[in-house]
């Protein structure tokens, strides 16, 4: 049971979703987007949060899309992972949405739900920094459409009032070859003590990970030593795990020595198949 | 636009019929099956998404009505293990394979697997049934004897296509 009262909005249209945070920011009340809902109702349950009004997105026919034009992959902010997985459209994202949570609660948990959640993992964000997706943010100033690592430093930054529409991926990426390992310490739906994403653009390796530190991040440093090809795989696992932007995440799940250890042999196992392949 | 305050009648489609129930917007949809309908199969396990017993059926696909509000479930079909009326394939599967021991867990077991029927009418792969079945835990390890009633459940379906 959730412990207090919020009004239920559910818009049909987008002008309904910003009309709606108008009105109830004029009458200082915190309205939330609400999209499969998982990690709002856990955080009311136990009292963590406690929003006015929830304006439930899912009606709104923008954030259902989930089609392919000649430029992108469109994915509405309200697609649920599973629904993501089983089109098959962006492979990499698939696999991503795959391992997040369990199959049931895949039908649930929607795109949009995933990259603005508080759990800190957000490996659906992976993808989507590697393929130099874009989205579209509706708010109190309308609408606009910028690269998502314009908005996405390890977790969404949107102003008070905007939230996201649709993602777009470029369609060089729903093909390109690419790699998704998730480590977890024990079984296999768990939180990742390491996940490395990985996709190819003309044999230049790009990587991004979540679980390894406090927040997904995808950088340029490391990325640069993964492709020196006149280093062993070792090597330069060994130079990726110097480049943290921070140091390694340390919890229940495991400790900030043991992520290191996982990282170091996830992305030597990655380099060494990679080389494999060229040789 | 739908804009619900405090206590309010909606209706819901459960099982085939529509009830009319008075809720508050944050109530949950386990909460409001349970207390307001009566129908008691979908369990109260974790409340937080994890155990699967609180499993129903929503549109045809497996959801944990722990985590959905009651107001969300309007304009969609909801079924439970009552709706199933004893004598599913996925029902009697379960009672042959004696896939259960305490049966807390079971509500939901049934209607995952009934779900998964419904999403799969012919058998799909192992890694698929395995991947529907790790959202629900059974404390009691009946694992091996839920694999063995998902077998029968579409082993019946072919029987009966014959």
């Amino acid at each position: 049971m959730i412990p207090f009262d919020f009004v239920y909005c559910r818009p049909d249209t987008l002008n309904e979703v910003t009309d709606t945070f108008k009105r109830y920011q004029n009458e200082n009340k915190k309205a939330i987007c609400y999209g499969g809902g998982s990690e709002i109702i856990t955080m009311c349950r136990v009292s963590s949060i406690h929003p006015d009004v929830v304006v439930d997105i899912k009606n709104i026919p923008e954030c259902r899309v989930l089609e392919k034009d000649n430029f992108f992959l469109n994915i509405g902010a309200a697609c649920t992972l599973n629904q993501i997985k089983e089109s098959k459209l962006f492979p990499l994202l698939g696999l991503a949405c795959g391992r997040i949570a369990d199959h049931t609660n895949q039908c649930r948990i929607t795109l949009g739900g995933n990259l603005c959640g508080t759990i800190i993992y957000r490996e659906t964000s992976l993808p989507l920094l590697l393929s130099d997706a874009e989205v579209t943010t509706s708010g109190l100033d309308g609408i606009r459409r910028v690269p998502f690592q314009n908005i996405f430093d390890g977790r969404v930054r949107l102003k008070e009032g905007e939230w996201i529409v649709q993602v777009h991926i470029p369609v060089w990426a729903l093909q390109a070859r690419h790699a998704h390992i998730k480590k977890t310490t024990q079984e296999k739906i768990d939180y990742p003590l390491v996940n490395v994403t990985a996709i190819w653009k003309d044999d230049v390796l790009r990587t991004a990970f979540s679980g390894i530190c406090s927040r997904p991040f995808r950088s340029s440093q490391i990325e640069a030593v993964l492709n020196d090809h006149g280093l062993s795989p070792e090597i330069r696992a060994e130079k990726a795990a110097e480049l943290l932007p921070e140091p390694p995440y340390h919890d229940v799940e495991g400790s900030s020595e043991y992520r290191a250890f996982v990282f170091r042999n996830t992305l030597c196992e990655l380099l060494e198949a990679w080389q494999n392949d060229r040789a | 636009m739908i804009e619900l305050e405090g206590k309010t009648v909606i209706s819901l489609n459960v099982n085939g019929d529509s009830h009319e129930v008075m809720v508050r917007p944050s109530d949950i949809l386990l909460d409001v099956l349970r207390e307001q309908l009566g129908l008691t199969s979908a369990k109260a396990g974790c409340k937080n998404g994890d155990c699967g017993a609180c499993t129903v059926m929503v549109d045809g696909w497996p959801a944990k009505s722990c985590l959905m509000l009651a107001v969300e479930a309007q304009d969609k079909k909801i079924i439970t293990v009552e709706g199933l009326g004893g004598k599913a394939a996925v029902q009697k599967a379960f009672v042959e394979a004696n896939a259960f021991q305490c049966g807390y867990c079971t509500s939901g077991f049934l209607m995952v697997c009934h779900a998964l029927m419904t999403q799969h009418p012919v058998m799909p792969d192992e890694i698929v049934i395995e991947e529907w079945l790790q959202s629900n835990l059974c404390r009691c390890t009946s694992y091996q004897e839920i694999r063995k009633a998902v077998h029968l459940m579409y082993d019946s379906l072919q029987a009966a296509d014959v």
